[in-house]
């Protein structure tokens, strides 16, 4: 099973460091990352196979809220399926 | 892997312009809790909305949390009630209503639709009784939709009941005159109605239905609004092929979700509804989406036409995205749950009569409009007769939810909050029908060839 994370907000030292931290302690694996920062803006979108995940999917996704309010950024964990969905055939 | 453009796409559809899924709809099958005794009945019928529903409300907040997808509205539709509770000794059946009340509260739903009759061609005894315990259920339950079927195709209109569902409306607006005649806001009248609309408040779950199965409404007007305000200047082919697109995705969302539901909560999946609803909130309106295609205000000369384009784009997009189509599939048009529609009403724009040549095109119809409360109840039974033989003649759906306002007048203005909005009152014809709707009997199915 695979999730997509997006963190968007204002570029600061460690968002990259905290996010991945979080996942690791999960034993989330990260299979793709996509980085850019535009004006300032720091986007990134990361592909992550949660099958081997030691939490409840609810637990991850409150865990990543709360590293989301330390780095004042947006941070979204959804199912990889509502993406798949809506772009493939 | 994945294309970053199409993940933030999604995103922004759904932070940015108010997509959601609008509502996952259980109906449940109440046949097999009729009995001769009202009290048996109503204990079968709590017993079995709960038995079914209980983990309805909490499946849906879970696939809104793994999806990232907002579910708006959790709720359930039954069997006709009339169907239900005619074997009963019972003679008034808002006791019905206050039980799918109590149902729908022990599991956290906000809405319970089929407190309904089907009385196209006539009336059996539960149908009368249902019909007559309607203003007392509405004013007395909070979450209970009541609707009524007044004519098909295929058998003409039930002009008795017709009749009869003007002076329901304005005993409804009476009942709950201090609450702007809200009762009103949760009743329906219809032709062909369909059995399987997940939308309220004209939802009930057939007589063809199975057991029970999961409908889901989506939605999306600000998403489709959006594109087309990038579209300056291009022509009608480029605009129907962008909402088409665009109904594509946000349908495919619907059916993930529908079909996510029905897994987990083991229930079959029955259908998506392809429904461009609005809300109150900004950038949630079908009317910006017309005045996006180059309309000064909803309700100017060229409305239909752009309503027809729009329809009919929504249809063809959404067929694609979902195994199962069905429920009403279109645009609605309620004018207080639309801010667009409502600055358009005020501005005089949009009139009743605009409306109603809108819904010849368009799904359902003269949707959540607020009249002068002196308007006499042979006017609003005309008003629906008017609705009902466009949905007649044209093989479609077509319904009338209008509110009567106590105390109102041309010109003012009701708040009702929340989803159900504010509403101007708007003008009415007032020229009498009285004569006309005081004939009674039945209008013939109309001839299905010939067409012109």
């Amino acid at each position: 099973m695979k999730a997509v994370i997006t963190v968007i907000g204002r570029d600061k030292i460690g968002i990259i460091a905290s996010v991945t931290g979080v996942l690791a302690k999960a034993n989330v694996n990260i299979l793709d990352i996509s980085q850019t920062i535009m004006q300032n803006i720091f986007s990134m979108i990361m592909l992550v196979d949660i099958s081997k995940m030691n939490c409840e999917f609810s637990e991850l996704s409150d865990r990543l809220k709360q590293t989301a309010q330390e780095l004042g950024v947006d941070i979204r964990f959804q199912r990889e399926e509502i993406f798949t969905s809506m772009h493939r055939i | 892997m994945f294309n970053a453009n199409e993940i933030l796409e999604t995103i922004n559809m759904i932070s940015e312009e108010n997509l959601d899924i609008r509502t996952i709809t259980m109906g449940i099958s109440l046949r097999d809790c009729a009995s001769d005794s009202g009290k048996v009945a109503r204990q079968k019928i709590y017993e079995k909305i709960v038995r079914y529903a209980h983990n309805l409300v909490k499946t849906g907040e879970d696939i809104e949390r793994d999806f990232g997808i907002p579910i708006i509205n959790k709720r359930i539709s039954v069997t006709p009630i009339a169907i239900v509770a005619e074997s009963s000794d019972e003679e008034n059946y808002a006791s019905f209503a206050r039980v799918l009340d109590d149902a729908a509260k022990a599991v956290g739903v906000n809405f319970i639709g089929g407190f309904s009759a089907l009385v196209h061609k006539g009336y059996t005894k539960g149908d009368r009784l249902l019909i007559r315990a309607i203003p007392e259920a509405l004013s007395e339950t909070e979450r209970v939709c009541a609707s009524v079927n007044v004519a098909t195709t295929k058998a003409g209109i039930n002009m008795d009941a017709v009749k009869e569902m003007g002076h329901i409306i304005k005993e409804c607006a009476e009942r709950s005159r201090d609450k702007g005649a809200s009762a009103c806001s949760k009743l329906v009248v219809f032709s062909n109605v369909p059995e399987d609309n997940p939308f309220m408040a004209g939802a009930f779950h057939g007589t063809g239905e199975p057991e029970c199965v999961i409908n889901v409404g989506v939605s999306g007007p600000g998403v489709v609004a959006r594109a087309l305000q990038e579209l300056d200047g291009a022509d009608f082919g480029t605009i129907a092929e962008t909402i088409k697109k665009t109904a594509f995705k946000i349908t495919r969302m619907g059916q993930l979700v529908a079909q996510e539901a029905s897994n987990r909560l083991k229930v079959p999946f029955g259908i998506v509804d392809l429904s461009l609803a609005p809300t109150p909130a900004i950038g949630d309106s079908v009317a910006r989406i017309l005045e996006a295609m180059g309309l000064e205000k909803c309700g100017a000369h060229g409305t239909t036409a752009a309503l027809a384009l729009l329809n009919d784009a929504v249809k063809k997009g959404g067929v694609m995205a979902s195994s199962y189509v069905g429920g009403l599939s279109g645009a609605f048009i309620p004018v207080s749950e639309d801010a667009g529609m409502v600055e358009a009403a005020i501005s005089g724009a949009l009139t009743i009569e605009k409306l109603e040549a809108m819904t010849c095109v368009c799904s359902v119809g003269l949707d959540m409009i607020a009249i002068p409360g002196d308007t006499p109840a042979s006017t609003i039974s005309a008003i629906i007769a008017d609705e009902v033989a466009i949905g007649v003649v044209n093989g479609k759906t077509t319904a009338v939810r209008i509110i009567p306002v106590p105390g109102m007048k041309e010109g003012d203005v009701v708040e009702y909050g929340g989803l159900f909005g504010r509403a101007p009152i708007m003008r009415i014809n007032p020229f009498s029908s009285e004569k006309f709707i005081n004939r009674g009997g039945r209008i013939p199915a109309p001839l299905q060839s010939l067409k012109n």
